[in-house]
């Protein structure tokens, strides 16, 4: 058996609801924030949705980017890029040979903006009006593109599409690209722009969001008994992934390991979860076993915990099945509570916050859970942050997408 | 209605400078497109859709090609407004 290459954190990046940077995202997570809010427009009222608020991104791209630039890449594409030049700063900026560098970033949903804006243009101006940068705009593998121009990857670029899972998924191809001898260095990550009014009536039409209009800060409140359903997040995460040897010769700061990755379908149902969560635990069991740790090293879990009835059960089952009496130990955060759900840049954003609890040996909080669902059986993080403790600790981070896309990543530290 | 030719230079150099991040006093007539202004085909087709809706003109796609500096352009949309 050849050697397993060690894939590690160097660098990352985000923007989010909470934060136009990672620092400013963890801080406010920390701090409890939602950062759900009431459209300031009128799309509740004109278009009849049941929903009137959304997790927002908090600062508009037009105050990074260029006008060429936001004019030239989709909202979705905009997020990553801004999280990729946050990341690859933050990794050093390091010189790496082109041909042994890839990126792999996913979209859940795509270029719905570009998408419906041309169906618009077409409908009311015809076909002539139609922008040729349409379809490099639309198409769901225009992040990864506009990731791969911006760092001038070669090695490779990469669009893995799972829905709510897409960006656990990313980060877990870049860690294979660099096991797999492909690249050393891999920009990866998810990214999701698709707080438009025909996604938000679609989803609210498949009575999956939250309809809490009278309280948005309040609404995604995994694992309470009144939860109601999802917030819609949009944003993007990324991560700088390296193997271990090359982060060594370079000097870079290593913020944790990436160091499983486990993946599995329900082969159950399009949008519900395996109420059995067979899986969900088949992934954290072979993330583990990838990782070659065991459930007593596992002291923290970044649930994927969208604050729908049903799903959020179905995966602290799973966990305690995976993990066992161990599950005692672990601390149990639900950050979809303070960020809403970014879709495919959920698992991204996740994993961010997994190395950072790992990191400074701090769970962030789960907020607004006033009355714990009784039948939920892990110590939920609440309100406010939670100590790790010192020693070798790693963590799990779960996202599960529509389709039946189960991803678990094992984060260890440093 | 037509425009004068100063005025079609303005709103080219808008539409550049939105497409680029030129400033609009660098879009002057004797520019080329290619050489001076670094635009590749798909920006220069976005500059003609764009054209095409500001002015209220159509610019054929076998025109395109004849279109070296702004000045050309400029003078193209003022004879198609005649």
């Amino acid at each position: 058996m050849s050697p397993v290459i060690d894939v590690v954190v160097t660098g990352m990046g985000a923007t989010t609801p909470l934060g136009g940077d990672v620092a400013s995202t963890w801080r406010a997570a920390l701090a409890g924030e939602s950062g759900a809010r009431t459209f300031d427009n009128d799309w509740a009222e004109r278009y009849e949705i049941a929903v009137s608020f959304a997790a927002q991104i908090k600062v508009k791209p037009d105050h990074v980017l260029t006008r060429p630039e936001t004019k030239r890449m989709d909202p979705s594409a905009q997020y990553a890029i801004i999280a990729t030049r946050e990341a690859w700063a933050d990794a050093g900026s390091p010189e790496v040979d082109a041909t042994r560098l890839g990126a792999v970033v996913s979209s859940g949903i795509g270029g719905i903006w570009t998408t419906l804006d041309a169906w618009d243009t077409l409908r009311e101006k015809g076909g002539r009006r139609v922008l040729p940068m349409t379809v490099p705009m639309l198409m769901p593998n225009s992040p990864a593109a506009y990731v791969e121009l911006e760092i001038g990857a070669r090695a490779g670029a990469h669009a893995l599409v799972s829905a709510c899972a897409s960006g656990a998924e990313a980060i877990g191809y870049g860690v294979e690209m660099i096991r797999s001898g492909r690249a050393d260095v891999v920009v990866a990550g998810g990214t999701e722009a698709a707080i438009h009014p025909m996604p938000l009536a679609a989803f609210a039409a498949s009575r999956t969001l939250s309809t809490r209009n009278d309280d948005p800060a309040s609404a995604s409140r995994p694992y309470d008994l009144h939860r109601d359903g999802f917030v819609l997040g949009e944003g993007a995460g990324i991560v700088v992934l390296e193997s271990a040897e090359h982060a060594a010769a370079r000097g870079a700061h290593v913020y944790a390991r990436l160091a499983g990755v486990g993946l599995s379908s329900d082969g159950y149902h399009i949008t519900s979860p395996d109420p059995a969560g067979r899986g969900q635990v088949a992934a954290m069991r072979s993330a583990l076993t990838d990782a070659r740790l065991t459930a007593s090293d596992i002291v923290h879990v970044n649930a994927h915990a969208t604050s729908t009835v049903v799903g959020d059960l179905i995966e602290a089952r799973a966990v305690r099945e995976v993990l066992g009496a161990a599950a005692d130990q672990v601390a149990l955060s639900a950050t979809k509570s303070m960020t809403g759900h970014l879709l495919g840049g959920a698992g991204a954003l996740e994993t961010i916050f997994t190395v950072l609890a790992l990191a400074e040996r701090t769970a962030p909080p789960t907020i607004n859970v006033t009355d714990p669902d009784p039948e939920l059986e892990l110590d939920l993080v609440r309100d406010t942050p939670r100590a790790l403790r010192d020693g070798s600790i790693a963590a799990i981070n779960n996202s599960f997408g529509f389709g039946g896309h189960n991803v678990a990543l094992v984060v260890a530290s440093a | 209605m037509a425009n004068s030719e100063q005025e079609i230079l303005a709103g080219l150099a808008e539409i550049v400078s939105e497409e680029t991040g030129l400033p609009t006093e660098s879009v002057l007539p004797e520019k080329s497109f290619t050489d001076d202004l670094d635009i590749d085909s798909l920006s220069m087709m976005t500059i003609v859709t764009l054209a095409e809706e500001k002015f209220d003109v159509r610019i054929p796609d076998d025109e395109v090609k004849n279109l070296v500096t702004v000045g050309d352009a400029v003078s193209f949309i003022a004879k198609a407004q005649a």
